[in-house]
This record gives C-alpha cells, structure tokens and sequence, in this order.
C-alpha cells in the first residue's frame, strides 16, 4: 500500500503569538501598527517569560485593537482608560508583566491625565505607544500629535495647534525608559521593546508609524512605501539628548532613540519601603538649608 | 475570634466606615478612590486598613481611573470595590458599562449627596436612583442595593461583593449622605459567621474553553489573568470566544444572556423586609435613609387605627416588579417618600398599573422626612382615597 504523503503544515513562527481565528486583522496596508506588533512578538519570544506571566491592555482605536490579536490575556478596554486598568490589574496581581498597547489619541488625548500619573507613581507597567499622529479608525480627525499645519478632516485648513512631545512628558511626568523608534526599524524597536518590559516601573517606547490611508493621503505624502521611506529619510538617531531636544516640527529631522533610562522605587516599592518607616519618611524634621 | 480583617465586636462607627469595615471582612484587598464628600470616610478606613490584611489601596487621579483601576484589579483576582458620591459617579458611568459588559464583578459604593452638578455635598439626596439604573449608555440590567443604617453599611456591603461575585457584575451600593454619616452601634460578627462568596473559575482545558458560553444560569465561569487561559476581554459586543462580532445576530445572543442573568435570576437576588402587609389598606414603599422616618409613621398611624403596612426595599435594581404587582390588587395605595422629585416612585407607579394609587412624598433633599411628613403624606392620600369613592 501506497504511503500516503505527510502534509507539512508551514506555520509562521509567529503565530503562537497570535489569534489565527481573529486574522485578517482590520489594520490598512501599509500602516505601521503591523510591524510594531511584529517587533513585540520578536521581543515577548526572545524574553522567555512564561506567556501566561504577560497581559496587554489596549484603550480604544487602531492600535487599541492589538490587544485582540495577540494569544495573551488581553483586554481591549475604553477609550483613554487603558493605562488606570492596567494600573488596577499590575497592582492586584504583580507576578504579571502588564503592558499597555495603545495609540496617541488614546493615550494623549483622551486619556493624557492617567498617562501623567502612573508615570509620576512609577507603576510597574510598559506603555507602547503607537503614533500615527491622527485618529485612524474615524477616519483621520486632528489628534494632540498632529503635527502644526497638517490636515486632517477636522482641521481641513491645517492644524493650528502644537503637537505634545511624548518624550518630553513622559520624562517630565517621570518615567524611568524613554525612548522613541520608527515603526519600520524592527530591529531598534524590537531591542528598545525588550528593554522596557524588562525594566522595573513605568518606561514608555513612541514608535512613529506611518498612517498612509488617513494621514498620508491628505498631506500628500505619497504611497505606504513612499510614507515609510520619507519618515526613515527625515530622521536621526541621538540616543541620550535630553528629551526636551527631540520635538517634531517642519524643516527638523524627527529625533529616535533612548533618552531616559534611569532607577527609581516603582509604586509597589514604595508602599513597602513606607510601612517600614512608619510615616517617618515625610516630613523631614528640620529645616532644609539652601547650600 | 477577631482577624484583622472581621474585627468581631461591638463599634460605634459611622456608616462610611461600617461599609468599609464590610468590604474587608468579606474579602475585599484593592481599593481604588478618589475623594469625594460625603463618602471619603470609606476611603480613608481603606486606606488606613487595607496595608494591614496585605490590600492595595491607592488614589487615583479622578473617578473615571479610579473604576477604570477597580475593573483591572477584579480581573487580577482582586475582590475590588471603589466608593463616591453624585459627582464622581457621573463620571464613573462609562466604565460602569465596560464592566456590565465584560462581566466583572466589583462593588461601586454612592454615598448620594444633593445634586444636580456640585449641589449639596455635606447633604443627603436620593437623587441618583435613576442614574444607578440607566446612566450608563445602551441597555442593561444592573444589582442595586440601598442600606437604610449603619449595621446595614456592613451587611449589604458584604451582601453587594457576593452578588458582584455570584452574578460577575458591577454591583451599586446606593446608600446616601444620611446613612454614610450616622454615627451609632455597627456589630461585627465572627469571621466564621459571615457569608463569603468567590467567583468560580474554569477548571477545563484552555483549548476547548469557551469563556462566555453559559448553562442555564447565565453565568460565565471566568478566568483572572495569569490562569492560562489566554482570554480575550472587550468592550464591543462579542461571541462565546470573547471575540468581537460586529453584527446583529452576536449583539441579540450577548444581550439577551446579559439580560437574562438578572431577571432570570431575580428572585436570587431581590431582598426586601415587610411590616403589616397582611390586610394593609395603604403599603409605605421606602429605601434608604427614608426607611426610619417612615416605619416611625407608621407605627403612629397604626397606632391611631389607620391599617398602613410598610415594604423596605434592600434591594433598588432589579425591581420588586411581581410584589407591586400582587400587592397593588390587595390595597388601596402606595405611598412613596424619597428624597428627590419621584423615581422609585414611578417604578411602583409602573407596576401597580392603576389598580392602586401611588402618591410620592418627595423631598428637594438637604435632609430627609420627618416621620410627621410622611404621616401627613398617608393621611393625604387617605382623603385623595376618599374623594375617588365618593366620586364613584
């Protein structure tokens, strides 16, 4: 009797990561999101924790839909609300890796506030920041980083507003990583991925990514490959310039690289080093002197 | 025996704090708040007891964190709760519906203030009982229970986290600034005498799990993060699987199990105390702070021969629908005292269908009846009774 033929069924080894039953996935060609996803699978294999140790939540979006797709314990929560969920889920279970997945008009706009307060409390969470300087899923509406004199459907004239500089609060708001990476640079991304989930406390990765179908298209800045080679070709990497030197604007190449990678107690630190102290730890009892 | 966590014994504490007190004896370990009058006392007796029982307490920035934390927290095992007032719990409704949604039990305390906007803070309102049922968008059934004392802070907050974790849904304490801040006699009992519900967790392979396919309770046995079981948690409307589907047949098969988990369930989950029902000609509806000024009323009025009776809802949402229904063919009429302009008096309204008169005694709030008030609310409803016969 005739052997009958083994059918090799070739798997992408990223696919454990990923929920087949949910492809396709809703992202446009040429969008960035696509190869930010691919350089955290590459990270979260290479990192060898346990994938029931991880979580990703994701707020609401193009990127807030990360979530849905990656083989985790993932939540796809509302919109802006990512991060205090994530904060409420890392500090209840702390044996978890908890990242944040999330988009610039989730995480800056609507949802700014908790973005600046797990920074300053130093919660132990990861924050992947997806910028593609406008909202995607509506269509392409004006986004806090939209860059000044873009055009979106909701500034049909031109933005006149200036965009934040997510380095600049992230450090100022005091997370211990910073770094900012372009979406098509896996490699770098994948590395700087690695090192912030790794990293105890609140550490925060911008990865710019191009947006071709809503904010490509009005600001005539050509096709998905087009839009990926022109932000490669008006960037540089300056690793440790303080983060303030790193904002985007006309006639600048956009600034890539770690600008913050220091130490200090995370929140759940904290609480331990202050019922050890009884509440001495603040105030000080005597005066400070000026020198 | 007294645990750090049951403090077994006799107390004189507020209502604020008999809440929080029952959080902790029933297992409650993270705390996520903002301050708010008149409800920071729960706050801050979390925040003083929680590092002793080994619980998170932390403050977050505003209310929409602070369910937002709650909600991540339950998913982390936590029993989770939050507490706030009129305010805070506007702002709290959106995530209200992400928890109604993907099925996660937690308590959200509302001490109610006068409102609307800033209003009243230091004063008692029952303004929000509507809020409590439909402020967050899309349609929904919700748990609501409404402590009338101290002793009962501490009951039915106890009672709030094992109907959370029973049914996996946000459960409503809506107590008001009354209830929060009497101050009087608060008893604990021993830990071993306190009922202690735990969600259920799946126990099957993670391959063939389906997280929300449910039997005949309409419960989903769910998994916290970190068990293995790889689940997918959204707010849009989603399958078995968890998994989104944007379309009418996903929507109509999640929302009527959501639905159907509390009516289905409601005899579960409806608790209510009567007094003199039997033969009662006129039946006294009340909750909350409203419920001792009207059990003195009518022990007056019983007392002067007027055949009043009296029902003391504990539990709001779901509504005692097929009690009002019986009782509105035995008696002649409601009465319905509440500190706002008719809520839970339009549900009783509802309910009785014209088959006997509902009159509300309301209140603008700032306070609450006084036991004559509500005397004055019967004996008017007694002559409205009057001239409606001798019309006839």
């Amino acid at each position: 009797m005739k052997q009958k033929a083994k059918v090799e069924t070739h798997r992408h080894p990223k696919d454990e990561l990923l929920r087949e039953a949910r492809m396709p996935h809703i992202w446009c060609p040429g969008c960035g999101i696509g190869s930010a996803v691919s350089a955290a699978i590459t990270t979260l294999k290479k990192m060898g924790t346990d994938y029931d140790r991880l979580a990703i939540v994701s707020g609401i979006g193009c990127t807030g839909r990360v979530a849905g797709y990656l083989n985790l314990d993932s939540f796809h929560t509302t919109h802006g609300r990512a991060i205090p969920f994530a904060t409420g889920l890392k500090l209840a279970k702390p044996e978890l890796n908890v990242f944040v997945f999330s988009g610039d008009g989730d995480l800056f706009s609507i949802g700014g506030n908790h973005f600046m307060h797990a920074a300053r409390r130093n919660i132990d969470i990861t924050i992947f920041c997806v910028n593609n300087m406008n909202y995607g899923m509506t269509g392409g509406q004006v986004s806090a980083n939209t860059p000044t004199g873009a055009i979106t459907t909701t500034t049909p004239n031109g933005n006149t507003e200036i965009p934040l500089n997510l380095p600049s609060v992230a450090a100022a708001c005091g997370a211990v990583y910073v770094a900012r990476w372009l979406s098509v640079d896996v490699r770098r991304l994948a590395q700087s991925f690695h090192e912030a989930l790794i990293k105890p406390g609140f550490s925060f990765v911008e990865v710019i990514a191009p947006c071709p179908t809503a904010f490509g298209r009005r600001n005539r800045l050509g096709s998905a490959l087009e839009m990926t080679k022109l932000y490669n070709k008006n960037s540089v990497i300056r690793n440790g310039v303080h983060p303030d030197e790193t904002v985007i604007e006309e006639g600048k190449k956009m600034v890539l690289g770690k600008f913050v990678d220091i130490q200090r107690p995370t929140f759940l630190e904290g609480l331990s080093t202050v019922s050890q102290l009884k509440g001495t730890m603040w105030p000080q009892k005597k005066v400070a002197s000026n020198s | 025996m007294t645990s750090e966590a049951v403090l077994t014994g006799e107390h004189f504490i507020n209502g604020d704090e008999a809440c929080a007190e029952g959080a902790l004896a029933v297992g409650c370990r993270f705390f996520g708040g903002y301050p708010i009058t008149p409800a920071t006392e729960v706050a801050e007796t979390m925040a003083r007891r929680l590092p002793a029982v080994g619980g998170i307490f932390i403050q977050m920035e505003d209310e929409i964190a602070s369910i937002a934390a709650v909600l991540g927290a339950a998913w982390g095992g936590a029993k989770a709760m939050t507490s706030t007032s009129g305010p805070g719990f506007s702002l709290m409704m959106e995530n209200i519906g992400l928890g109604l949604v993907t099925e996660t039990p937690c308590v959200i305390v509302n001490v109610q203030r006068g409102g609307p906007s800033t209003g009243l803070p230091t004063l008692c309102s029952q303004g929000d009982m509507m809020q409590a049922r439909w402020g967050s968008h899309g349609h929904y059934e919700i748990i609501a229970i409404s402590p009338s004392s101290p002793q009962e802070m501490f009951n039915f907050t106890i009672r709030a986290f094992n109907l959370a974790e029973t049914f996996r849904m946000p459960v409503l304490v809506m107590a008001d600034e009354v209830v929060g801040h009497t101050l009087e006699r608060v008893t604990i009992p021993p830990a071993e005498e306190i009922v202690v519900v735990n969600r259920k967790k799946p126990t099957g392979s993670p391959e063939t799990y389906l997280p929300y396919k449910t039997d005949s309770s309409f419960i989903p046995v769910l998994p916290d993060a970190g068990d293995g079981y790889k689940i997918h948690v959204t707010g849009l409307t989603h399958d078995e699987r968890g998994y989104p589907g944007m379309d009418a047949k996903t929507q109509e098969t999640m929302m009527t199990r959501l639905i159907q988990k509390v009516r289905k369930n409601r005899d579960q989950i409806l608790d209510y105390e009567d007094y003199f029902l039997d033969g009662a000609e006129i039946v006294i509806v009340t909750y909350g702070s409203s419920v001792r000024p009207a059990l003195r009323a009518m022990r007056g009025l019983r007392e002067d021969g007027i055949n009043v009776g009296l029902l003391k809802l504990n539990t709001v949402w779901p509504f005692a629908e097929d009690l009002i229904r019986k009782l509105a063919k035995k008696v002649e009429a409601f009465v319905v005292p509440e500190v706002n302009f008719g809520q839970i008096s339009l549900e009783v309204e509802r309910c009785s269908s014209g088959q006997a008169l509902t009159h509300l005694i309301s209140h603008a709030g700032g306070g609450i009846h006084t036991p004559q008030q509500v005397v004055e609310g019967v004996k008017e409803t007694l002559r409205m009774l009057g001239s409606k016969r001798t019309k006839k």
